[in-house]
């Protein structure tokens, strides 16, 4: 048994159905037990990434189509986004993203505007892979520390 | 001086939307505006793109763009990306820190 949920959602690479994504990740990540914050912040990366993969099937094929996978772990979310609308096997595809090379990924940087610097600021492991289109891998954990962040000590 | 209300969610969907209605107040001279974004509930980049666009465009016809009612969220947006600090942005933080 694989140690972790898997869940694949597959969408027309249309922008009507970023926000339908991002309402099941926002879900999927609720089941896991991040935070509110954690959560706003899933959802934002997730959408940049699912809008520049929309972006990208769009303008190559007719009926693009882009497929985000999901893995679910005790403490973490696995986000896999791809623009060329095939099903992955996600450990394969998983174990060929590498870091990214800033030279090499300008055009994707350009595209997405502020996407990629957002995806990278909320989340906590980034990756991107050009092979058949593009594909953004990212992971986020279950923090422990926002706690700390929002309680302040009362002392009088 | 042009008040706008914007609301809801705003995505690769609908910053069109918001790019468009933005469009028929630009290019007049000295433009003081002012956008309420106290009911936005979800923003990513491609509204940042529109604001941005919006806010230089006014900008060059020496007007002036004013943001209010952005909660602490969607303050922290416009703050990781820098634009925090060249806009002029009015928050709803109800005290705290």
């Amino acid at each position: 048994m694989r140690p972790f949920d898997y869940v694949e959602i597959r969408v027309p690479a249309k922008p009507q159905y970023v926000g339908v994504a991002r309402l099941t990740i926002s879900g999927l990540a609720s089941r896991i037990g991040f935070t509110y914050d954690d959560i706003e912040d899933l959802k934002i990366a997730s959408s940049e990434a699912i809008t520049n993969a929309v972006q990208h099937a769009y303008s190559e094929v007719d009926e693009g189509e882009v497929v985000i996978g999901c893995a679910l772990y005790p403490d973490k979310i696995e986000i896999m986004v791809a623009d060329h609308g095939k099903s992955f096997n996600f450990e394969e595809t998983k174990a060929k993203v590498g870091p990214y090379n800033e030279n090499q990924e300008v055009q994707f940087l350009r595209e997405g505007g502020l996407g990629l610097y957002l995806i990278e600021t909320l989340m906590d492991e980034v990756k991107v892979h050009h092979q058949e289109g593009v594909t953004v891998f990212m992971t986020k954990y279950v923090g422990e520390e926002q706690v700390e962040e929002n309680v302040e000590t009362i002392s009088s | 001086m042009v008040k706008g209300f914007i609301s809801g969610e705003i995505d690769a969907f609908t910053a069109p939307v918001l790019r468009e209605k933005l469009a028929t107040v630009q290019g007049k001279e000295g433009l003081q505006a002012e956008l309420d974004m106290s009911d936005v509930s979800y923003m990513d980049s491609t509204g940042l793109g529109v604001i941005v666009a919006f806010f230089k465009n006014i900008n060059a016809n020496n007007g002036h763009v004013k943001l209010t009612g952005l909660s602490p969220r969607l303050k922290r947006l416009f703050d990781i990306t820098g634009l925090g600090e060249i806009m002029d942005i009015e928050t709803d933080d109800k005290g705290g820190n």
